[in-house]
């Protein structure tokens, strides 16, 4: 059971989250149809060994959407910030 | 004091006669009607009573008896109870005595004593290591479908129930600090400290009592002040929680740790809510694994005969129990615990032979168990043992122990009681969980955690701890370091309590011993007696190839048994190294993965079963759809009336009355289900023109308007109606089945893409009940049920919205109106808030009853829709684009939406993709069948075809069965025959492609 700290509601378990993905793209203005672009964004992954920033909503409690930096072998949280205050690196 | 009562069994120390007559308890094995004292196991008053003999093996059908006294234990598994609750497999040895408790042996018939499968002994040359694999794979596997039955019920261990499980189950979520899993000296010690030191301590014991260890001790001595003394200060901390009967079975990311805790027997009531089993997910800050040590079997020629048992074993029984499990024993050793098992031996009155594999041992030792009457003889091994249920004789040989070698001719030993001790396995297999390898200790000859993650600790014999000083100070600098981890905790300030130890026991020893042989050795060495490993079967898979331990232990199935080889892998992995000139280390052992012990299915499930597997959600007009003949289906998590009994016998019945019901007049249907999003704020409208394929942007205050919205990569996410209420203020509705994940979707859009929006979302689903009245008379019916509203085209049009409350009979409830439909008649949808749903609906129905308004169900509701072409998520089914659907015209070209980028992709943009289409018969008894594929005229009917069929139903109103469907060119084959297939129905039949839209298609009906 992973256990994350949603910065609105304290530490919770996993279930209370749904899972999204990778947190460290950002989608293209709507108006820019640059078809390679939103490829870019919707299906290009990473599949990092090590640490992953990836989007988790605390569905069923907040409903907060959050950048959770998770690391892939030991599943051990680093940080979790509102994804309203993520950056990207 | 009583003196032993022989109706206990007559194999009882003197001691036993300590409990008194009103501990006694009677139970069943296998027919028999057996007395023990309550606290005892199974196996213990099995014991008592003089029975070994308690089961067959799994290949050979060999007699097995009882190993141990404990979870390890590999032959002595027993079925208990009956019908539904009837449970398999259930080692006698932690199976506690209950008043009434029935128990059978398993694998064997017509009986334990006499059991005709015991022929397999006899081809055992035939049962080695791969004897499935080698006889039924390749030509001959055919011949596995015949003959699987009978090798499955020949092989195996007991059958469970197939009734639905009558106990009941819970969940409990649980914290602590400080997490301690095993309450010997290791473990006792450092709850002790940890509570002291300021932390919730909770402590998870798998036995009935507290204490491990010390509880297998001569009563009466001074560990046994120690550990009432420690356990009387950890209550006095107030902080201190302690299961027993719990098993930490797993440990999981998180600190989380998954404990199944049994019932005291004869607790368990389903009638008064006492569960049988309960599982606590416990969230730990710290958690200290302090789980002992496991013996391990020596390995020689008939080491698995009733009687042959695992020396600590022995002293377990005859010190906890009191019970003496032979009068003639044999102990076989190569550490000093089993000199305490031999002296208790003596002290019950036994003749004991002690062979110590070493060649010196500890001088007080030595003395002391020779005064205590024991024959001590170093340097000496067992080469075997002899009997059929039970044990008669043993072969003893002068043996050097560095070498393994015997040195000398075997002497033959009478006895009905051979004890070995091949050494101590820590048990490693919670700090394995968190995929940490376990390192060998070569030094000390024993496998050790590899390490821990943060936070997590271990102490005791399964760290190496010898002795019972070394296990208290390990539990306390364990307990010292889990503080220094948690904020806010005294951490190592001293000792608040002078640390008594109890009085060493001796030392434990942790080596393995390998094969013991002689010279010429014939018979079966067993390594895992659950699953008939030997030690021929071992050497074969090496011989094979199958060297690697994982591929060992498939090719064997060593360790496979549900005792998941507690007692065998070591001794495995210490012959395959003999074998192959390596030590332990270079072998490394095989991945420990939870459950430490078989766990339950129902404890895993708990509550969650039957109508608690999942949520139900219930409409405010739930109730009345019941009283009023509603057939329940659920769509979701809701549930839902499908058709009403007042309109039909049958749902194929029913349906088609309902359809008339709103074809030809009125009818009201509950849609409170639909997904509601309250939408506000300066930039809703903006948000909304995102959102949505079609604009928004203008949609004037009072009206509303159907949308598409798609997903980032351009397929159809929902379709639904949005209303603006004012300025600022827009009402979403959704599709039922989409709801939350549509709620999630804006969400995240405004969280994550567009937080510079000034729009919040809220779910108002349940704050809305909803109800659609529909047909040619619904004007008729809203008028009369709402005098106080113009009705009237002008003043109310299609996607008119308007709020209202209500005067008269509701005075003062605000309700909704939106003008819109869904079966393609003129229409209203009216929202209530959920409280007065109910009121609303009764309402409806009375000032409806001039015009005959009755409800219609799911099924005319999906009916009318079909009828329509209007699509649902059967065609939205998440792989479908605008185009697919024959919305594409819906599509703003001045304005950028979600998704649009995409689903020009080159894939979604093709011509050729299967769209949507009208489907009807083009011969007698085509009825379309839902998930029929279609083919053109002249294809060959082979692969995926041209597209399926997504909805049919019976027409009514066309007189003949219809269908939705998607297919390649779409709407441009209309009139054309195609053909479909259903290889489920085994059929094919002739369709005519039309127009999705089979009634109406100018909308004058609901324009009217």
């Amino acid at each position: 059971m992973l256990r994350i700290h949603c910065p609105y509601c304290g530490v919770r378990d996993h279930e209370e989250f749904s899972y999204f993905g990778d947190a460290t793209k950002t989608y293209p203005a709507l108006d820019a149809q640059n078809h390679d672009d939103w490829v870019e964004a919707v299906y290009m992954r990473d599949n990092p060994k090590g640490v992953h920033a990836e989007f988790w909503q605390h569905t069923l409690a907040c409903r907060r959407w959050l950048v959770v930096r998770r690391h892939t072998v030991t599943h051990d949280i680093l940080s979790v910030v509102p994804a309203r205050e993520r950056t990207l690196s | 004091m009583t003196s032993a009562n022989p109706s206990l069994g007559r194999w009882r120390t003197p001691d036993a006669g300590q409990r008194s007559e009103n501990d006694i308890v009677s139970f069943t094995h296998d027919g028999q009607v057996l007395k023990g004292y309550r606290g005892e196991t199974v196996a213990a008053t099995l014991l008592a009573h003089g029975i070994h003999l308690v089961g067959r093996s799994f290949k050979y059908h060999r007699p097995r008896g009882i190993l141990s006294a404990g979870v390890e234990e590999p032959n002595a598994l027993l079925t208990t109870r009956d019908g539904a609750r009837r449970e398999p497999n259930i080692p006698a040895t932690v199976l506690e005595l209950e008043e009434g408790l029935v128990t059978h042996t398993q694998n064997a018939w017509p009986s334990v004593g006499f059991d005709v499968m015991a022929i397999n002994s006899l081809l055992s040359p035939l049962f080695v290591a791969g004897f499935y694999y080698k006889t039924f794979m390749g030509p001959t596997r055919g011949a596995w479908m015949f003959y699987e039955r009978f090798i499955r019920r020949a092989a195996g261990l007991g059958a469970t129930s197939e009734a639905p499980d009558s106990e009941r189950y819970d969940w409990h979520h649980g914290f602590a600090d400080v997490l301690v899993v095993g309450s010997g000296p290791s473990g006792l010690s450092a709850a002790l400290r940890a509570a002291q030191g300021g932390a919730d301590v909770v402590l998870v014991e798998q036995d009935s009592l507290p204490g491990g260890s010390l509880l297998n001790q001569p009563a009466g001595k001074p560990h046994t002040t120690w550990l009432a003394d420690t356990l009387a200060a950890l209550q006095a901390t107030g902080r201190f929680r302690l299961l027993t009967r719990a098993t930490a079975f797993g440990l999981y990311d998180g600190n989380t740790v998954g404990i199944v805790e049994r019932a005291a027997p004869g607790t368990a009531d389903v009638s008064k809510g006492v569960p049988r089993q309960r599982m606590h997910v416990m969230r730990a800050g710290a958690i200290i694994m302090a789980c002992g040590a496991i013996e391990r079997p020596l390995v020689f020629e008939g080491n698995d005969r009733p009687g042959v048992m695992l020396s600590g074993a022995i002293g377990a029984y005859i010190n906890r129990y009191g019970v003496l499990p032979g009068r003639n024993a044999v102990l076989v050793g190569n550490n000093d615990a089993v000199y305490g098992d031999a002296m208790a031996l003596a002290r019950g009155g036994a003749r004991v032979l002690l062979a110590d594999l070493r060649p010196q041992a500890d001088s007080q030792l030595l003395s002391q168990a020779r005064s205590a009457g024991v024959d001590v003889k170093l340097g000496t091994a067992i080469l075997g043992a002899q009997g059929g249920h039970r044990v008669r004789s043993c072969d003893l040989a002068p043996f050097d122990l560095a070498s393994g070698r015997v040195t000398g001719a075997a002497t033959g030993h009478d006895a009905d009681l051979v004890g070995m001790s091949g050494g101590w396995t820590p048990t490693v297999h919670l700090s394995s969980h968190r995929g940490i390898k376990p390192r060998y200790d070569a030094a000390r000859g024993m496998f050790l955690p590899g390490g821990f993650d943060r936070d997590h600790h271990g102490a005791g014999s399964m760290m190496g701890s010898q002795t019972w000083v070394e296990a208290v100070e390990s539990g306390w600098q364990a307990a010292e370091a889990a503080l220094q981890g948690l904020p806010g905790h005294q951490t190592a300030s001293g000792r608040s309590v002078t640390l008594h130890a109890p009085p060493d026991q001796g030392h434990m020893g942790f080596t393995p011993v390998g094969h013991l042989q002689g010279v010429k050795s014939t018979g079966k060495a067993f390594v895992d007696f659950q699953h008939d490993v030997t030690v021929d079967d071992v050497e074969l898979a090496q011989r094979e190839g199958y060297q690697s331990v994982e591929h060992l232990k498939r090719y064997t199935t060593l360790g496979m048994g549900t005792d998941q080889g507690k007692t065998s892998n070591l001794n495995g992995l210490a012959i395959v190294a003999a074998q192959r000139g390596l030590s332990v280390q270079d072998i490394g052992t095989t991945t420990f993965r939870p459950p430490y012990t078989p766990v339950t299915i129902g404890t895993l499930a708990g509550r969650g079963v039957r109508e608690h597997l999942q949520p139900v959600r219930r409409t405010a007009m739930h109730d009345w759809h019941l009283m009023h003949g509603g057939a329940k289906v659920e769509a979701g998590l809701w549930i839902r009336p499908l058709w009403y009994s007042s309109h039909g016998a049958t749902l194929s019945e029913a349906y088609k009355a309902e359809m008339d019901i709103v074809r030809e007049g009125v009818g009201i249907a509950d849609v409170s289900t639909l997904g509601k999003i309250d939408v506000q704020g300066p930039d809703a409208a903006e948000f909304l023109n995102r959102v949505y394929v079609n604009g928004f942007a203008k949609l004037p205050i009072g009206r509303a308007r159907y949308g598409f919205m798609l997903r980032e990569d351009g397929i159809v996410m929902d379709d639904g109606t949005t209303s603006r209420i004012g300025e600022t203020e827009f009402f979403m509705t959704t599709t039922t089945g989409q709801a939350g994940r549509v709620m999630s979707h804006l969400e995240f859009l405004l969280q994550v893409v567009w937080p510079e929006l000034r729009v919040t979302v809220a779910s108002v689903s349940d704050q809305w009940a909803a109800m659609s009245v529909a047909g040619s008379q619904s004007r008729q019916v809203m008028q009369a049920a709402f005098p106080g509203i113009d009705f009237s085209t002008e003043a109310m049009p299609h996607m008119g919205v308007q709020d209202v409350v209500l005067q008269g009979a509701l005075a003062g409830i605000g309700i909704r109106i939106i003008r819109l439909t869904f079966s393609g008649e003129l229409a209203y949808e009216v929202y209530a808030p959920t409280h007065h749903g109910l009121a609303v609906w009764e309402h409806l129905l009375q000032a409806g009853q001039p015009w005959q308004l009755r409800p219609y169900g799911l099924e005319a509701l999906a009916s009318l829709r079909i009828e329509k072409g209007h699509v649902v998520g059967s065609e939205m089914d998440g792989r479908t684009t605008l185009d697919d659907l024959g919305a594409g015209k819906m599509a703003s070209a001045i304005k950028p939406f979600w998704g649009d980028a995409l689903r020009r992709s080159e894939n979604l943009a093709r011509t050729d993709r299967p769209t949507l289409v009208g489907l009807e018969p083009a011969e007698e008894g085509a009825t379309p069948a839902n998930g029929s594929i279609l083919f053109f005229a002249d294809d060959t009917i082979a692969g995926h075809g041209r597209g399926h069929i997504t909805s049919t139903t019976y027409s009514k109103s066309m007189g003949k069965a219809i269908g939705l469907g998607l297919l390649q060119g779409g709407t441009r084959h209309i009139g054309q025959e195609i053909i479909a297939t259903s290889p489920v129905h085994g059929r094919q039949y002739r369709l005519r492609v039309v127009d999705p839209c089979f009634l109406d298609a100018q909308g004058e009906r609901y324009r009217a």
